[in-house]
């Protein structure tokens, strides 16, 4: 084992020794002394994860999620030095994170979260506007091939929780008290400008968002979107051109 | 050293120049010897409504890799108008491993599309079996580790076309394996690399009282002619097990009267350098910290006789 890996071992576990070879002037245990890196690393990668999904935290406190995120990065510390990427695998930690069972939207609310982080650093690309799309409109007969994908910075999340209703509610939108927290909804994540916005899909806009995310014909996902009988193609359409959430066309759109 | 401190007088105080764009890659060289801070969204606007306050700003590389959003534009913008240092926190060039190749090629990108005046790194390391631990962690001074570090940093220098500022790392250990002391390191790194410094005098002061040094002594035997910039920050003061005070680089407080002091004598031995005030955390309104980056001005311009015009 080199210096550094031993090193690296006891600072991520507390139970592991202080490595030999540490020196101090005065000849004092050096225990002290590397507790000051050990601290360091807990509380700068507890305070990324933090900032990163602050509704989860509220959510379960912040004694809790400290403690979540402390086996987290014990089990996951980060594998790159950017780390607004840290979060990218939290979401699933809390998915399988045993005492988050409690709140069984918790984890639905980290991957909200990490959507938003994921899209306020997307790449900047331009957005499909409403007159780009509006010859397209003219020919109704090949509107059903047409492949749309959503905008670098839009994301959607199909959840089985009201998590956009939450989410809102922790931003001074609704009240917490009112909000069904088993209420199914799905959001969409977006960058109009410089700040991401959160929005309520309506029924079945989440399958259909999701659909043309993973780059299925307009045909395909207003199909898969009919599964819920009150979806509106028309509404669905409007809304993600309204908000800049799809791309703009590249030339082999359309076929 | 005396760098140029017209470039800043000039052009950069003129928002006019700013909106066209005028600083051009021509118009960029060294940093100006003025006074500088961190940038923090929380000041995009405010930088952005007072143009030529500061000399500079200084951004972590890392804060700036994502694809797209605010981050770029913000930068793009106050880039536009004002001096810029990238001072990278995550290269590890101090770790046992080979460089990140990746981790380099981002840095790469990232200097083309800025190109700031000036690029830093420190002597530490921060990721080890592909763990990036999130501090700058310290290493033992041995030949080995010299060689390390000198072949990493001309490698970054090669990469990046461009000569490096290293920074003096604050610690709190020491390594039994340790054959020279940190200013004979670094000496022997500038050396045999060619790169610069990034003097940051609260590190030397806080490495100073936690190793039972004399912090004056230690500037001293640095290679103070490779200055390229200096950094200047707060402590918090802790004991250690024997109730020896323990000073930790916290980036969370104003920086202290004892690192003043050894901040006006390294600028009585080498004249005026683009100095910055690091602060990282508790940070406070842009006025606040504008205020303080203004006592390094003041004292920057006092050493600088031939800058008058700035001064008043
Ligand atoms: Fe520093």
């Amino acid at each position: 084992m080199t210096a550094h890996a031993a090193f690296a071992a006891a600072l991520l576990d507390p139970d592991v020794a202080v490595p030999a070879g540490l020196t101090a002037w005065n000849g004092v245990d050096p225990m002290r002394r590397f507790a000051v890196y050990r601290n360091n690393v807990t509380t700068a990668l507890t305070g990324v994860l933090a900032d990163s999904f602050p509704v989860t935290q509220q959510l379960v406190g912040e004694d809790f999620f400290c403690a979540m995120a402390r086996v987290f990065l014990r089990a996951h510390p980060p594998r790159s030095p950017l780390l607004h990427e840290y979060g990218h695998d939290f979401p699933a930690f809390v998915a399988q994170f045993e005492p988050a069972r409690q709140v069984p939207y918790l984890a639905d609310m980290a991957r909200l979260e990490w959507l938003r982080l994921a899209s306020l650093h997307a790449a900047d690309a331009p957005v499909l506007a409403a007159d780009d799309i509006a010859p397209l409109l003219a020919d109704p007969a090949a509107l059903p091939g047409l492949r749309l994908a959503l905008h670098p910075a839009a994301a959607v999340l199909q959840s089985a929780h009201a998590v956009v209703s939450l989410w809102g509610a922790h931003h001074g939108v609704g009240a917490l008290a009112e909000v069904d927290p088993y209420a199914a909804e799905s959001a969409l994540v977006l960058r109009p400008m410089l700040e991401v916005l959160v929005l309520r899909l309506p029924p079945g806009g989440g399958i259909f968002a999701a659909a043309l995310a993973a780059e299925t014909t307009l045909g395909e996902a207003a199909a898969a979107a009919s599964a819920d009988p009150s979806f509106d193609l028309a509404e669905n359409l409007a809304l993600l051109i309204r908000h800049g959430a799809l791309g703009a066309l590249r030339s082999s759109a359309r076929n | 050293m005396t760098l140029p401190i017209e470039t800043s007088s000039s052009s950069l105080r003129s928002e006019s120049a700013c909106r066209g764009g005028a600083l051009g890659p021509a118009a960029r060289g060294h940093l100006p010897a003025r006074a500088g801070v961190g940038l923090k969204p929380q000041h995009f606007q405010d930088i952005l409504d007072s143009p030529g306050e500061l000399g500079f700003f200084e951004v972590h590389a890392e804060n700036y890799m994502g694809a797209g959003g605010p981050m770029h534009h913000w930068l793009t913008r106050i880039r536009e108008c004002h001096p810029l240092s990238v001072h990278g926190v995550g290269l590890s060039i101090g770790g046992q491993e080979p460089l990140d190749a990746a981790h380099l090629a981002r840095l790469r990108i990232l200097l083309a599309r800025y190109e700031p005046e000036a690029f830093s790194e420190h002597l530490a390391w921060s990721t080890h079996a592909g763990a990036y631990l999130a501090d700058l962690l310290p290493l033992a001074y041995d030949g080995r580790s010299l060689r390390r570090v000198c072949e990493h940093i001309d490698e970054v220098q090669m990469a990046l076309g461009r000569r490096m500022l290293l920074e003096n790392p604050a610690t709190y250990v020491e390594f039994a394996d340790s054959t020279m002391s940190e200013a004979d390191f670094i000496t022997e790194v500038v050396r045999r690399t060619g790169c610069g410094l990034l003097l940051d005098v609260n590190n030397a002061y806080v490495s100073a009282v936690n190793h039972g040094c004399d912090a004056a002594a230690f500037l001293a035997a640095l290679p103070l002619e490779a200055v390229g910039e200096i950094h200047l920050a707060g402590f918090a003061v802790d004991r250690d097990a024997a109730g020896e005070p323990l000073l930790i680089d916290s980036h969370g407080s104003p920086v202290a009267d004892a690192v003043w002091t050894l901040y006006e004598e390294v600028l009585q031995r080498i004249g005026p350098v683009a100095t910055l005030i690091e602060r990282d955390h508790d940070v406070p309104d842009f006025a606040t910290l504008a205020a303080e980056a203004g006592r390094a001005e003041a004292l920057l311009c006092r050493m600088a006789a031939s800058t008058a015009e700035v001064c008043a």
